[in-house]
């Protein structure tokens, strides 16, 4: 298992290793140059998009809360790179990059930030609701927890139809604590549900740090009275996401039930815009940036295989550039919703 | 092109703030993620990163500088090869001026607050369907009527199952679900584990998946636990994603107080549920009603809460026999037409309507009884029609009073009807008190038929 972002790393191997079905971390694979390139691309799109936003949250041009993915990019963009057609995804607030992993607009997200008719949701939603029927990703929610229920009756929904896809249920160390988490862990468990429970670990729960709110910080964990398996993975390494999205969707699609995956990962910036995130030095931040940045892991070993040069990486960098600036563009110049979506999509 | 550096807003509220320090002095090269300025708002200090790689070529703003205004211009960054100099040149010299006036945000600007709103759509609702001549009637019971709306749905349709506690191998905590389990097995008939809020959840996610679950609740005290998922989301869903994904679910299970159970069981949600834009609210009475509306609540696209009452599921009415006898949700129905005095009510709170109706038909009063069968759309134009006929209006339910479907109809005609009123309108509604456990302080709490007919003498000024 790759390390780093581990604070107990004994113990939690130990007992990773241990009883529920013998699961432990697959050891990350090398990827191609095509899924270096791939995923270099996918987070760079991610990390670009998210600071535009928080620029034009800082120009007053988007409202309301606004949470940024910035540090967590492999997690989303491992994952998806494991799934096939029809696998669907749901998460909480802080889901930009999950949009944008679904191949979601990047327009049409940007467009909802800023509160336009060009939204997702035709600007009714905002940063936290947004979600896409043709690309599988069903939000985007607000209520720290409840996708983790709803996601579980997503997968009951693919068990129904014998259909052979995963859902892909992300939540955080904070949600974690909430208790229809495990009332959902009870029913998958309980009906084989084809549901992988992703955990992003990224150390804090707004201000609350793993050990002050956890009684139990090995997140891998949490499924043991339920009987579902669990594995830490280092979030800020792509390739070992890929790897354990790898085993948990063939796991789910053998009909072996829910799959917990801890990926130990990383936010830099506050929980929200408005977050000074006082409850942890600069240093740590740093630390995190300058060692373990998932986007600069993946720039490090193109360059060292020499499959790409710093040339062709600012390449792929203003290709990704002019796909925001062309987002931002759109968000700023279209209109604002008609006044008569006020009553529409109330009931059908 | 330089780029300029503007005073961020930091919080949804922020308007101005202090830039309380810089972090790097003109002419420091900065690259995306440097901490370049502090910023103190109301709340607290925060950081500005630069977002883009470069030399800061000017700061406008000095450190120290209060009251500036989100959107103005702080600093200036040249980016690779242009000239410093030049790029911070020109700027500065007005520049407290246009702080002073920055532009507000450019949302606020471009909003067409003027514009006037329109006003929420009518939607016409379909009348009941016909009863052919000579269709036989079938004594039922509600129990059975609910029942054989599922069996109907569930054989019709096969994206419809049911969920819930106690639903398939007990065959129902009250039997609604009886015989489900035998005719469509365990994949469509579902026991739970005691999870509302978890399968409330489980629920609505299949049903965003596009499957048409039918929850039931034991009792709709129990679905407190789960209310979170139904409003914030079931009933939202639909709106929040521009009209892309919803819910169709029904949410089904006694409501109301039954007998001697008490404050934690006796609990009429009606009133509650009613408040959510994205819910519909059935509340039946009579066994045809039932049927026909489940049958309804089951092909409806949207989410539904079914409201049902275990002192009423033993009762036998008439229901049509017909292959597929579906009513409108959103229609009240004129249980009886009278000309004197209108009665609202639904639910079990038409068995006091009733009874007093027939009170008074001994005095002479010759009262109209609405059944409104829907609490959410709520059928005004029927009660209004009739208000305008016998020009008053009381109001009966089991639900507590303050806030309640009583309150919401009397101010409804007192707006659109004022003039057609001869009397105030009267609201009849279980006592505002826990429900009691003790028989007698338990009928206390509840509406009776003298307290409906003394309203009736009241408003027809008997």
């Amino acid at each position: 298992m790759a390390t780093a972002a581990r604070k107990a790393p004994a113990k939690s191997k130990s007992r990773s290793d241990g009883k529920s079905a013998g699961l432990s971390a697959p050891k990350p694979v090398d990827f191609t140059k095509q899924e270096e390139l791939d995923a270099y691309r996918r987070m760079l799109l991610i990390r670009r998009f998210e600071e535009k936003a928080g620029q034009l949250y800082g120009m007053g041009f988007i409202g309301g809360f606004c949470h940024l993915y910035i540090g967590q990019e492999a997690v989303v963009t491992g994952m998806k790179m494991a799934l096939v057609d029809g696998d669907q995804m749901i998460t909480a607030y802080r889901d930009h990059g999950h949009m944008l992993a679904m191949e979601l607009s990047p327009r049409g997200v940007m467009a909802e930030l800023t509160g336009r008719r060009g939204g997702l949701s035709r600007g009714k939603g905002g940063s936290m609701h947004m979600f896409s029927k043709e690309k599988h990703f069903y939000g985007g929610h607000g209520i720290v927890g409840a996708q983790v229920s709803l996601g579980t009756g997503l997968a009951f929904a693919n068990r129904y139809r014998g259909n052979n896809n995963v859902t892909l249920t992300y939540f955080g160390d904070g949600a974690a604590n909430q208790g229809q988490v495990y009332e959902s862990f009870n029913m998958a468990s309980l009906w084989k549900l084809p549901v992988i429970y992703i955990i992003e670990n990224n150390r804090y729960a707004m201000g609350t740090s793993v050990s002050r709110s956890s009684a139990e910080t090995d997140f891998s964990h949490r499924g043991a009275s339920f009987k579902i398996p669990g594995i830490q993975v280092d979030g800020m390494d792509v390739r070992a996401v890929k790897a354990a999205g790898d085993l948990a969707t063939e796991w789910c699609r053998a009909g072996k039930g829910p799959l917990i995956l801890e990926m130990q990962t990383y936010r830099y910036r506050g929980h929200s815009m408005s977050d000074p995130a006082k409850y942890r030095s600069k240093e740590e931040v740093q630390k995190m940036r300058s060692e373990r940045d998932p986007i600069e892991q993946v720039k490090a070993r193109l360059i060292e295989k020499k499959w790409a040069d710093e040339d062709e990486l600012k390449a792929v960098d203003k290709e990704v550039r002019d796909i925001v600036a062309d987002a931002a563009e759109f968000a700023q110049n279209d209109a604002e919703p008609d006044p008569s979506e006020l009553w529409t999509d109330i009931v059908l | 092109m330089p780029i300029e550096i503007l005073m961020p807003a930091l919080s949804p509220t922020m308007e101005e703030g202090n830039v309380s320090k810089w972090l790097k002095n003109e002419g420091d090269k900065v690259v995306a993620g440097d901490v370049i300025a502090e910023i103190e708002t109301d709340k607290a200090t925060m950081e500005i990163e630069a977002v883009d790689e470069g030399t800061l070529a000017k700061i406008v703003v000095p450190a120290g500088t209060e009251g500036v205004k989100v959107n103005a211009l702080i600093a200036v960054l040249a980016i690779d090869g242009e000239d410093i100099d030049k790029a911070g040149e020109g700027v500065g010299e007005e520049e407290p001026a246009k702080a002073e006036t920055a532009a507000p945000p450019p949302a606020a600007a471009k909003s067409e607050a003027a514009a006037p709103v329109a006003a929420a759509p009518r939607t016409e609702i379909a009348a009941d369907p016909d009863i052919p001549a000579g269709t036989e009637m079938v004594s039922t019971t509600v129990r059975e009527a609910l029942r054989d709306a599922m069996a109907e749905e569930m054989r019709r349709d096969g994206d419809v199952f049911v969920m819930g506690e106690e639903v398939a191998e007990y065959q129902g905590a009250y039997k609604i679900t009886q015989g489900l389990l035998q005719e469509f097995g365990p994949r469509r008939v579902v026991d739970t584990p005691i999870t509302e809020h978890g399968f409330a959840g489980v629920g609505v996610g299949a049903a965003m998946a596009g499957l048409k679950p039918i929850v039931e609740f034991m009792t709709f005290n129990f679905a407190m636990q789960a209310i979170d998922q139904i409003i914030n989301s079931a009933a939202k869903t639909l709106y929040m994603s521009g009209g892309q994904m919803g819910a169709p679910i029904v949410f089904r299970g006694p409501n109301g107080a039954a007998a001697r159970v008490a404050a934690q069981h006796s609990q009429c949600y009606a009133a509650w549920y009613s408040h959510i834009p994205g819910l519909k609210v059935v509340m039946p009475y009579t066994a045809a009603d039932a049927k026909g509306l489940l049958k309804a609540a089951i092909r409806d696209p949207n989410p539904i809460i079914f409201l049902e009452n275990e002192i009423l599921y033993g009762h036998s009415f008439d229901v049509p026999k017909m292959d597929d006898f579906v009513l409108p949700i959103g229609k009240a129905r004129i249980h009886k037409s009278g000309k004197d005095v209108t009665i609202v009510s639904f639910g079990i709170g038409m068995t006091y309507a009733i009874k007093a109706e027939a009170e008074l038909r001994g005095m002479g009063i010759d009262a109209e009884i609405i059944d409104l069968r829907t609490i959410r759309p709520l059928d005004f134009d029927t009660i209004i029609a009739s208000v305008k006929k016998t020009n008053r209006l009381v109001v009966v339910e089991e639900g507590f009073p303050q806030n309640s479907v009583g309150d919401h109809i009397a101010n409804q005609v007192s707006q659109r009807a004022f003039d057609f009123l001869d009397a105030p309108v009267i609201t009849i509604a279980g006592k505002d008190v826990p429900m009691p456990y003790a028989a007698n302080l338990e009928k206390l709490a509840l509406p009776n038929v003298g307290e409906v007919v003394e309203a009736v003498k009241a408003v027809t000024y008997r």
